[in-house]
């Protein structure tokens, strides 16, 4: 009683400390206080009553001075009192700013932040992030004042402890730092992002993640399935960090097998080996288990069953592999058995996993007696050799039967240490008869058939584009589209190969002397597969008449062969229709006739052959014109698709590359060769910073080098050598008579493979 | 006259049988048909060529051939000394003149030209046209050809000609089953038989990434290797390590799942 009326007196006191007026603080201060007091002690509480004074005078309404109240003593507590200066500094530098709507969303997130951040230093560095991302989205309408409101800062503020269990700090700067480069200038799209809401804010923070993730690790797993089990099937990931409700589990069905995303180290064992263990349990089902029909039974008896089957196959994956066990056993739970003693609360999940650990490692001893004589029977079973689904089933039913108690129905559950990591929830193993209706059956065709139309048509391939402001690629950035060229009159590109006869015939006699020779004789060989006459009586009359004979006289043969495959990347951009002066055609058609006459020479020499064109209308929209493929002959069809080349849009250079590397890397050749002939520098609509798209085709010339892939340019740009270099490097030719291009390509693909 | 004897295999080469391929070569060697071994590197090939000559007791000439190899290389050339020139036989015309059974090993990597020169000895005429020489040599009654090769490794350029290929009878060597293997691992080399079954079992992981940026799997030859490292005692894994997973792949993922389908097997 009397501490109560203490109690009151000393918040009395702080009350008048606070100096508060509004009616909403007085309601709650004392609830308030209870709080408080219970975390903070002596300086803490003064300091504490000191910036709320200070929050609710700085004329922001009553709201920042509640949540303050409700919020700051979870901070003081996880971080030290000194952290409630910085909060209430920060909440002041909000409130002088255009940004005081976001001192409500900033304090009620922060006792969560301050949690998981756990470190006074880190939450400095967390308040500079956001002080630093909401100066740089504030807008400004002279340059002088900011006017406006950062639009995502609240949202960013919202989700910043969502964000924060699943990045560091460092990430969540790295999260914020790509939302405020793409959409600084869309408010729109600004509040998708730091919401959460659009597709790109997940990816980027899938990047940032911690832990091992699924799409770094997805072959060798693949490797894995196929090396250790002579299995495979589609791994599908799915998403841990977006879904609160229920935990997802690891599955499989006809569609694939899911596994999570990433997988933090869990003690001792490393992500790679978890995400093994879980594909090893699950590959053990598919081998060894069958389904079961189990309308009959309770939720209960098939937990139990799970139960027992689950070590059935890791038993038995034991066998096979006996180190699985370390990381098997290093991620089963040790359940605390003293909690079976609690009257009110359902243990049945508690036995079930004791009995499961009981059982996969029977050096641990648990006291009740009826778990170990389960588990008794259970290695007594499978020692026996390998049992099937039946046995276990029968042996979980019977633990239910004679495990369960009255109280294991009731809501209150002992969850703790009873989730068995790597395994899989089962779904496989159980059959309803009830369930199968005709209906489904039905829609299942219906799906079938839905797939096979997508499959008519050619969807879009994403690729990343290379930012080189921040050094990394943008994910899934650029939407190719691939199409066929429509056709056109074959006569034309006929009637133009003939108005450069006389070219052709000149090139005719170069493209023989270069044409594959099948045999060279090779002479003067110490060692060769014939005696070479000639010399070898050369030879022998020098030793005959004393002096040193030459001892090279054999000769042998080489096969002199070419093995280059080509692909011919054009730049179908608007500026390909300017007419060139003195001329009177365009480059457009300059470029028919030089494409026209290359596609000959290289038909002529044999090499495999690939023409593609391509333009951008913003990165959605990048269409890759197909003209010949590899395979194709240099016939009619490709003729008409050349002839009826257009020019349309922008230069988005770096994405077509990489299509167009994605084909000829899959070319069987020595040595692989892109031409990209183009008239002006990467550029598209929806770039405004004009290097952007130039180191991007960059990094694509990068890449392509890593796959063994020689890009080359031709530029009809004559102002070209500005950019052009740090693009391609040494590799490219800017030819300035435009004029005379249909002579210079052939030429120049010749010299280059000669 | 070439000394017979050198070619003869002088031990009893230690081979495990996994069906009736002894029986069968036999068959053959009496009809003198010529043979062809395909299976992939390391299965056991060369050493099964080595027992049957052995148990029939004929000489045995291997020529490794390589791509460079050409057919004087086979059959025998010119060279220069003091009085002019001196024929020197090659390998295929000894065999032929002594009555040998001559292996070519891994024939695909020879040029195809060189490939031709065995085909007069290879059907009813048995001959061997040294043409620069303007001889004609008859086979000797005991001489046999046999040649070997793995289909394993898909390329275009390295297969034998049907006009080549339909003159051979042929055996399909593999990996042996898991139990044979294991007991083969450990009568080679005298490690324990528990032992054998778990390489074996490395081995079986390898093969099964064949085509998954693996061109071969571990070979008997390999598991042999490791199972000597173990009998030096060095431990299993590094064993394991050392000689099956370093020398077949520079593939960090496929590195990373051998290296831990070895730590999963040992435990």
């Amino acid at each position: 009683m009397t501490d109560i009326a203490e109690g009151t007196k000393e918040f009395e006191a702080y009350w008048q400390k606070l100096a508060c007026k509004f009616p909403q603080v007085d309601a709650v201060f004392d609830e308030c206080m209870k709080e408080a007091v219970l975390l903070l002690k002596g300086d803490g509480l003064i300091s504490f009553i000191d910036n709320a004074r200070f929050i609710g005078k700085m004329g922001r309404g009553p709201e920042p001075l509640l949540v303050y109240l409700e919020e700051a003593p979870g901070v003081a507590k996880a971080l030290g009192d000194e952290a409630l200066v910085e909060l209430r500094e920060f909440a002041h530098y909000m409130s002088t700013n255009t940004n005081f709507k976001s001192i409500v969303p900033f304090l009620q997130t922060s006792g969560a932040v301050a949690r998981l951040l756990h470190s006074h230093d880190l939450f400095k560095q967390y308040i500079e992030v956001i002080r630093d991302m909401m100066n740089r989205t504030s807008g400004s309408v002279h340059g002088h004042h900011t006017t406006f409101q950062s639009p995502g800062l609240a949202d960013l503020l919202k989700q910043a402890p969502r964000i924060l269990t699943l990045v560091p700090l460092e990430g969540l700067k790295n999260w914020i730092d790509y939302g405020v480069r793409y959409y600084d200038d869309h408010p729109e799209r600004q509040i998708d992002y730091f919401s959460l809401q659009s597709a790109d804010a997940v990816a980027v923070l899938q990047r940032e993640r911690h832990g091992t993730l699924f799409i770094d690790n997805e072959r060798q797993l693949d490797l894995y399935l196929r090396g250790l089990w002579r299995d495979h099937d589609y791994l599908v990931p799915y998403s841990l960090a977006f879904s609160e409700l229920r935990k997802p589990m690891p599955y499989f069905d006809d569609m694939g097998i899911r596994i999570p995303d990433v997988y933090d180290d869990l003690g001792e064992v490393s992500g790679i080996d978890r995400y093994r263990a879980t594909l090893a349990h699950i590959a053990a089902h598919r081998r060894w288990s069958t389904k079961m029909i189990v309308d009959n039974w309770s939720p209960f008896q098939r937990l139990g069953v799970e139960i027992f089957e689950d070590c059935r196959v890791d038993y038995l994956t034991m066998q096979r592999y006996p180190g699985m066990k370390r990381l098997f056993l290093a991620l089963h739970p040790i359940p605390d058995e003293s909690l079976l003693e609690d009257k009110e609360a359902s243990g049945i999940r508690i036995m079930l996993a004791m009995v499961s650990r009981a059982m996969l490692d029977p050096e641990y001893q648990f006291k009740n007696k009826d778990i170990r004589e389960f588990a008794d029977r259970f290695l007594a079973a499978m020692a026996e050799g390998e049992c099937c689904s039946a046995d276990m089933a029968s042996l979980g039913l019977l633990f239910i039967a004679r495990m369960r108690r009255q109280q294991d129905t009731s809501p209150k559950v002992y969850f703790q240490d009873t989730e068995v990591d790597y395994r899989d929830d089962n779904r496989h193993l159980w059959i309803y008869i009830e369930n199968s209706d005709e209906d489904e059956i039905f829609e299942h065709l219906q799906n079938q058939k839905k797939n096979e139309e997508e499959l008519n048509s050619l969807p879009p391939r994403h690729y990343d584009e290379w930012d080189y402001t921040t050094q990394r690629y943008r994910p899934d950035w650029v939407s190719v589209y691939e199409v066929l060229h429509p056709g056109g009159s074959t006569s034309k590109v006929d009637s133009l190969l003939e108005k450069h006869s006389a070219l052709a015939k000149r090139m005719k006699r170069i493209l023989d002397m270069i044409k594959p020779q099948e045999k060279v004789r090779v002479r003067y060989q110490e060692e060769g597969s014939e005696l070479d006459l000639d010399v070898a009586l050369r030879s022998l009359i020098d030793y005959k008449s004393g002096s040193s004979p030459d001892s090279r006289i054999n000769m042998s043969h080489r096969t002199d062969g070419r093995n280059i495959a080509v692909t011919l990347l054009l730049d179908l951009s608007e500026s390909l229709s300017e007419k060139v002066p003195g001329t009177g055609q365009t480059i457009l058609e300059l470029s028919q006739e030089a494409v026209s006459l290359l596609a000959w020479a290289v038909d002529h020499l044999g090499d495999p052959f690939a023409i593609s064109g391509f333009h951008s209308n913003t990165r959605h929209d990048v269409r890759f014109l197909h003209f010949k493929g590899f395979a194709e002959k240099f016939d009619d069809l490709v003729k008409g698709r050349m002839a009826a080349m257009d020019a349309a849009y922008s230069t988005r250079m770096g994405a077509a590359m990489r299509h167009a590397g994605h084909y000829l890397k899959n070319q069987k050749a020595d040595k692989k060769l892109m031409l990209i002939l183009t008239d002006g520098e990467p550029a598209d609509i929806d770039t405004k910073d004009g290097r952007m798209l130039i180191e991007d085709a960059k990094q694509a010339v990068n890449e392509l080098d890593r796959d063994g892939i020689f890009s080359y340019c031709i530029s009809l740009d004559a102002k070209a050598d500005d950019y052009v270099g740090d693009i391609f490097g040494r590799q490219y030719t800017v030819i300035d008579k435009i004029e005379r291009l249909p002579e210079k390509l052939p030429e120049l693909f010749i010299s280059l493979t000669k | 006259m070439t000394d017979k004897e050198q070619y003869k295999i002088k031990q009893e080469p230690f081979y495990q049988a996994q069906s009736n391929e002894v029986r069968l070569y036999e068959a053959a060697y009496t009809a003198r048909l010529p043979v062809m071994v395909k299976g992939p590197t390391g299965c056991g090939k060369s050493r099964f060529i080595e027992y049957m000559a052995w148990k029939l007791g004929k000489p045995l000439i291997t020529v490794a051939c390589n791509e460079d190899m050409t057919a004087s290389d086979l059959v025998g050339r010119y060279l220069l000394d003091a009085n002019g020139t001196r024929w020197l036989d090659g390998p295929l015309t000894t065999a032929a003149r002594i009555g040998a059974i001559c292996y070519l090993d891994e024939i695909v990597e020879a040029r195809q030209d060189t490939t031709v020169v065995i085909h007069p000895l290879t059907d009813h005429r048995r001959t061997l046209p040294l043409d620069k020489k303007g001889e004609l040599i008859d086979a000797h009654p005991d001489f046999q050809l046999v040649i070997s090769y793995n289909p394993g490794y898909q390329s275009l350029m390295k297969d034998l000609k049907q006009s080549t290929k339909q003159r051979f009878t042929a055996f399909e060597f593999d990996y042996p089953d898991e139990a044979t293997e294991a007991s083969i691992l450990a009568k080679e080399t005298d490690i324990d038989i528990e032992l054998a079954a778990n390489l074996v079992k490395i081995g079986q992981a390898a093969r099964a990434l064949k085509g998954h940026g693996l061109d071969e799997g571990i070979s008997t030859r390999l598991l042999v290797y490791a199972a000597t490292l173990i009998k030096g005692d060095v431990d299993p894994q590094s064993a394991c390590r050392m000689a099956l997973v370093r020398p077949i792949t520079d593939d960090p993922d496929i590195r990373d799942t051998l290296d831990h389908a070895i730590d999963a097997t040992f435990g």
